[in-house]
């Protein structure tokens, strides 16, 4: 019966071997990069390499130790994945600090934040033992993630930092936006699953296209007008993108009707165009997009397009192969260490090395849909869609900010940015895929006799 | 540092880094390009074949032909199969219409027998509501709640 139950239904292999090994690579990669940065800027190894490599490594063991103890079945790609860009962001922001002059990147403040960012991922790990508690919480979460996003909004605390209003200060600077995503797409997938039925509902048909029913838009407009608001209250564009996307897709999933994603963007584009015209610094990002490089936007002291043409010019000098870790001029772009990350790491390992990264980007969110097609619950199955999808669109919309495919908006690139609320959060996300890809890949139960009505089963 | 080193430098951590993705795409090669052909499947089956081998006209595959889990294929051993809500069946259906433990299909002399394990919405031989063991005839389909399945050679 055994063996047979074994062909029916096939054992996933653990993977801890591979995933241990994995590990490894991406902590040698890191060290090697770190070498190749002192290299490249004086000829000599950093004195810093061995305590941050290894420090990192360290990190990454205790990660590996409570995955192997409190999800042993989980994904064994994800961990290394993430290890891989978060280190080689943590070596970009340390070549960028190491420039002729002071620019505000701070590599030991980075790897504290990661070393934090670690103790999230191993707390949410042992708190939730089964995500599907989540679900109870899904309108608490609601809640709390459109309180997290109004915070920044409140006087005294709120505080306003290059043109948006998405920072509060308690002692320090959190940006509450990071949080609120994870709570919000929580509480889409709780939502969704108790009204998709409702949603999938079809109204007219209309060409190829079946409509949903009128009476049913209320919560894509409840949403819409939500994120609207952060783009006029907030002038943050990047996270009223990524929060209407993002419940878009969800809703996709849940209902599989492509009419949502069709009422989605033309919601979006008619509010980004009518906002576009009211708001000056929404319209600025439109002139500047179109026409990056007109002197007179390069210019513009505010919303101009000075930040983007360096990175494009970093991106250019780079070229094919790059100009090598330490031998470009990243620093020269503003906020290279944290929005612009990535047109820096552009500049010093080329087209190549970008290319690299995002198929490291791309295999997390593949793990991530894979995690979703895996699970068991209608629930899993949003929450894991949700959030591997959040994460492909925070990077695509940045990334395609910076590189001039979309209007710039201000959005961290995850994991590789400096900047403490991100990386805490996109941890969190990671511990919650981890925890649903542990859950969706362990055996079922086998029983252990095959007669009667009454069976005994071995967990 | 000379230029030729530094050079060599940067392709050998280029070369590097895309080394890791393809480590990577290595250890789900199995996800992408499904199982792997090669020295596990054909040996263990082989001898297991020639001892009870399949007379002809018996049934080797079950086939879901509609219904949400749609194209998924079984194959038949001597085990039973078991189908329903129930995470630990065979065949787990995400359906509102089936019972946790709603049908079993087991084999007896060479023929399979759907038997129905007291579900609310009964299962269906072609037409008609099956109230006994049943044998079930090669292609005839079998229904469950939203789900229609069929045995196949």
């Amino acid at each position: 019966m055994s063996a047979d139950a074994a062909s029916a239904v096939p054992m996933t292999p653990k993977r801890r071997g591979a995933q241990l090994f994995m590990l490894a690579f991406a902590i040698g990669i890191i060290m090697a990069a770190y070498a190749s940065v002192g290299l490249g800027m004086n000829g000599q190894v950093p004195a810093g390499m061995l305590t941050y490599g290894l420090g990192l490594g360290g990190l990454m063991l205790v990660a590996y130790l409570v995955l192997a103890k409190f999800a042993p079945w989980a994904d064994p790609l994800i961990l290394p994945l993430v290890t891989l860009v978060n280190g080689i962001g943590l070596v970009m922001i340390y070549r960028i600090e190491n420039a002729p002059y002071e620019n505000g990147a701070s590599a030991t403040q980075q790897i504290t934040w990661t070393a934090l960012g670690i103790v999230m991922f191993t707390v949410t790990l042992l708190v939730l033992r089964d995500h599907r508690v989540l679900q109870r919480f899904t309108y608490t979460a609601g809640a709390l993630g459109v309180v997290l996003l109004l915070l920044p909004l409140l006087p005294f605390i709120g505080v306003e930092l290059n043109g948006a209003r998405i920072w509060i200060n308690v002692g320090f600077s959190v940006q509450p936006g990071e949080f609120a995503k994870l709570a919000l797409v929580v509480f889409f997938a709780g939502y969704l699953v108790a009204k998709r039925n409702v949603l999938a509902l079809v109204g007219r048909r209309l060409l190829f296209i079946d409509l949903p029913r009128a009476r049913d838009l209320g919560p894509v407009l409840v949403v819409w007008g939500i994120s609207v608001g952060i783009l006029v209250l907030q002038k943050d564009l990047g996270t009223s993108l990524l929060l209407f996307g993002g419940f878009i897709s969800m809703l996709y999933i849940a209902t599989g009707r492509t009419a949502w994603v069709l009422i989605g963007l033309l919601l979006f584009v008619g509010g980004a165009f009518v906002a576009g015209q009211i708001f000056s610094h929404v319209g600025d990002r439109f002139e500047v997009w179109l026409d990056p490089g007109n002197n007179e936007f390069y210019t513009r002291a505010a919303g101009g397009s000075y930040q983007l043409m360096e990175g494009l010019f970093g991106l250019g000098s780079g070229g094919i192969l790059g100009t090598g870790l330490g031998q470009g001029h990243p620093y020269r772009i503003p906020l290279a260490f944290s929005d612009f990350i990535f047109p820096a790491v552009g500049e010093e390992l080329g087209l190549t090395g970008l290319m690299a990264l995002l198929m490291c980007y791309a295999l997390i969110v593949e793990r991530g849909l894979r995690t979703a097609l895996a699970a068991r619950d209608p629930f899993s199955k949003l929450l894991a869609g949700g959030l591997s999808f959040i994460l492909a669109w925070q990077v695509f919309i940045i990334i395609g900010g910076v590189t001039n495919l979309i209007p710039l908006t201000g959005l961290v690139t995850p994991f590789m940015s400096q900047g403490g609320s991100a990386l805490l959060a996109n941890w969190i996300l990671i511990a919650l895929l981890v925890r649903m890809s542990d859950a969706a890949r362990r055996p079922p139960p086998q029983a252990i006799q095959d007669e009667g009505l009454t069976q005994v089963m071995q967990r | 540092m000379s230029e030729l080193t530094l050079l060599l430098i940067r392709l050998a951590f280029l070369a590097v880094l895309w080394f890791f993705v393809i480590a990577a795409v290595g250890v789900i090669r199995t996800d992408l390009f499904g199982a792997r052909p090669a020295s596990a499947a054909p040996k263990p089956t082989q001898p297991a074949r020639s001892a009870s081998k399949p007379k002809r006209g018996e049934p080797r595959q079950m086939i879901v032909t509609g219904g949400p889990l749609q194209g998924t294929v079984i194959n038949l051993t001597d085990a039973p199969i078991t189908i329903g809500r129930a995470p630990d069946s065979t065949l787990v259906l995400a359906d509102d219409y089936a019972s946790s433990r709603h049908a079993r299909l087991y084999p007896q002399n060479g023929q399979w027998i759907v038997e129905d394990l007291g579900s609310t919405n009964g299962t269906y031989l072609d037409r008609t509501k099956i109230t006994r063991p049943t044998p079930v005839p090669l292609g005839v389909p079998i229904r469950i709640g939203k789900t229609v399945i069929e045995l196949r050679k």
